[in-house]
């Protein structure tokens, strides 16, 4: 089978779901730190159209969009699944990814902006929450995948990871516990299953990071 | 194999992801019930019942259970209904028109909806950066014939409504988005696309959808001021 070469950045959560795919999966795979904002020519070629990673080369072929990736890992490596196979129970998962890919960048945009903006990003924020608390599926269940990890996790494994550390940099609470029991519930069950505790970006240098980044993009810009 | 029990798709005239639902399930000769929701003042309980989430159409129906989010409608549809698959065979070519489906859906369309929503140097610079983007979905024909190559694949049913939401945008606010000498791959392929009987003979009235999306464009700028 040809080669597995993924393209991704150490801060990145997009990243992070095809390693977590990959690893679930047991593919193996040669991983390249992209030096960002440093693009190499490579990612370039791969990504003309975002320019951005992570991009998965398998062979010679480039894919590129998180979810679209962790589609393509599941059709062709199929053992592990990370989907279910009853078409309808696979809809209501791929639902919710589309709702987190929608709705998660808020919580990005709490971590870099300030004011009304910010405000509105907060409300965004905790309101995704709300419906993923409410309405997510395998209530009761270790994972939103029942006993195992599926794309659904993956997905929200990607903002859930990095909240903690945006809350810290902004000075605003997103996920508050109390209210959001269940998913606090599912978070502990996500950090600490194996595979994923392995492959988290280290929690000391992303807040240092994310601190020293915010600091720059805050002073730089000009606010209304 | 056709696959027995009902269905039905809760949907909105005017609606392009709607549209690009029945596309499939027509192009598949799947049978379904329409229900047309009285948008936007009067959703039924039905569809709240069935999208609590988002409260938006199209909601397909299937066996009783609900599926909302049109591109996760249309994977269901062709996981569903084996007949004229959508998404071609080799997952490469999956992936690809997933991306491009997502392209078209995450950067062509909220680009087409600035343009629709601004005036003046605002709108001039939101029009520059909507030809752009649609320049880029041209990219992902490789001047082909469609997304699928010699025939209609899943990106072309997904993308299928940018075409005419374009010319929507163009007819409304004089400006000019698709044009044959700067995007003659993406020009061509749009006419192409509506023209084939199966999607033409969905298309409501062209005079309707004028006069629909300057209602709400009125209806947005009252609400700015």
């Amino acid at each position: 089978m040809d080669g597995v070469k993924l393209h991704g950045f150490w801060l990145s959560p997009f990243s992070h779901r095809v390693v977590w795919a990959l690893k679930l999966k047991g593919i193996p795979f040669d991983y390249i730190e992209e030096d960002l904002p440093n693009k190499s020519a490579l990612l370039l070629q791969y990504n003309p159209v975002h320019k951005k990673i992570p991009v998965l080369v398998h062979g010679s072929r480039p894919v590129c969009e998180s979810m679209v990736i962790i589609e393509y890992l599941e059709e062709t490596w199929p053992q592990c699944p990370l989907l279910p196979t009853d078409p309808h129970e696979r809809a209501v998962v791929r639902f919710w990814v589309k709702f987190i890919e929608e709705k998660s960048p808020n919580v990005w945009i709490v971590y870099r902006s300030v004011g009304e903006e910010q405000e509105k990003a907060m409300r965004e924020s905790v309101e995704m929450l709300s419906n993923l608390e409410e309405h997510g599926p395998n209530k009761g269940k270790k994972f939103f995948g029942g006993d195992g990890i599926n794309i659904m996790d993956i997905a929200f494994g990607g903002v859930a990871c990095w909240i903690g550390a945006i809350e810290e940099v902004s000075g605003r609470q997103i996920f508050d516990a109390a209210k959001f029991p269940r998913l606090n519930a599912w978070k502990a069950n996500f950090k600490s299953s194996p595979v994923i505790a392995e492959n988290l970006p280290d929690r000391e240098k992303l807040r240092e990071h994310l601190a020293r980044l915010r600091e720059k993009r805050l002073s730089s810009s000009t606010h209304k | 194999m056709a696959d027995g029990g009902e269905v039905k798709l809760l949907g909105f005239w005017g609606s392009p992801y709607a549209l690009r639902v029945i596309w499939a399930l027509k192009l598949k000769q799947v049978p379904y019930d329409y229900l047309e929701e009285d948008l936007p003042n009067n959703k039924s309980s039905l569809l709240l019942q069935y999208n609590p989430v988002h409260k938006k159409v199209p909601v397909l129906v299937h066996h009783g259970k609900p599926i909302a989010e049109s591109l996760v409608i249309l994977e269901y549809i062709d996981e569903t209904w084996k007949q004229s698959p959508l998404l071609p065979q080799d997952p490469s070519e999956r992936a690809r028109a997933r991306f491009w489906a997502k392209f078209a859906d995450e950067k062509c369309m909220p680009a087409m909806k600035a343009v629709f929503c601004s005036e003046g140097e605002e709108q001039q610079k939101a029009v520059l950066e909507a030809r752009e983007t649609l320049k880029t979905l041209e990219s992902g024909l490789e001047g082909k014939l469609f997304f699928g190559g010699e025939t209609i694949n899943f990106a072309d049913v997904a993308t299928g409504y940018i075409g005419f939401w374009a010319r929507i945008v163009e007819e409304i606010t004089g400006t000019s988005l698709i044009d044959a000498e700067s995007m003659p791959s993406l020009d061509a392929w749009s006419k192409r696309f509506l023209e084939l009987p199966i999607i033409k003979e969905c298309m409501p009235p062209w005079d309707k959808l004028i006069e629909l999306n300057s209602g709400f464009l009125k209806m947005y700028l009252a609400s700015l001021k």
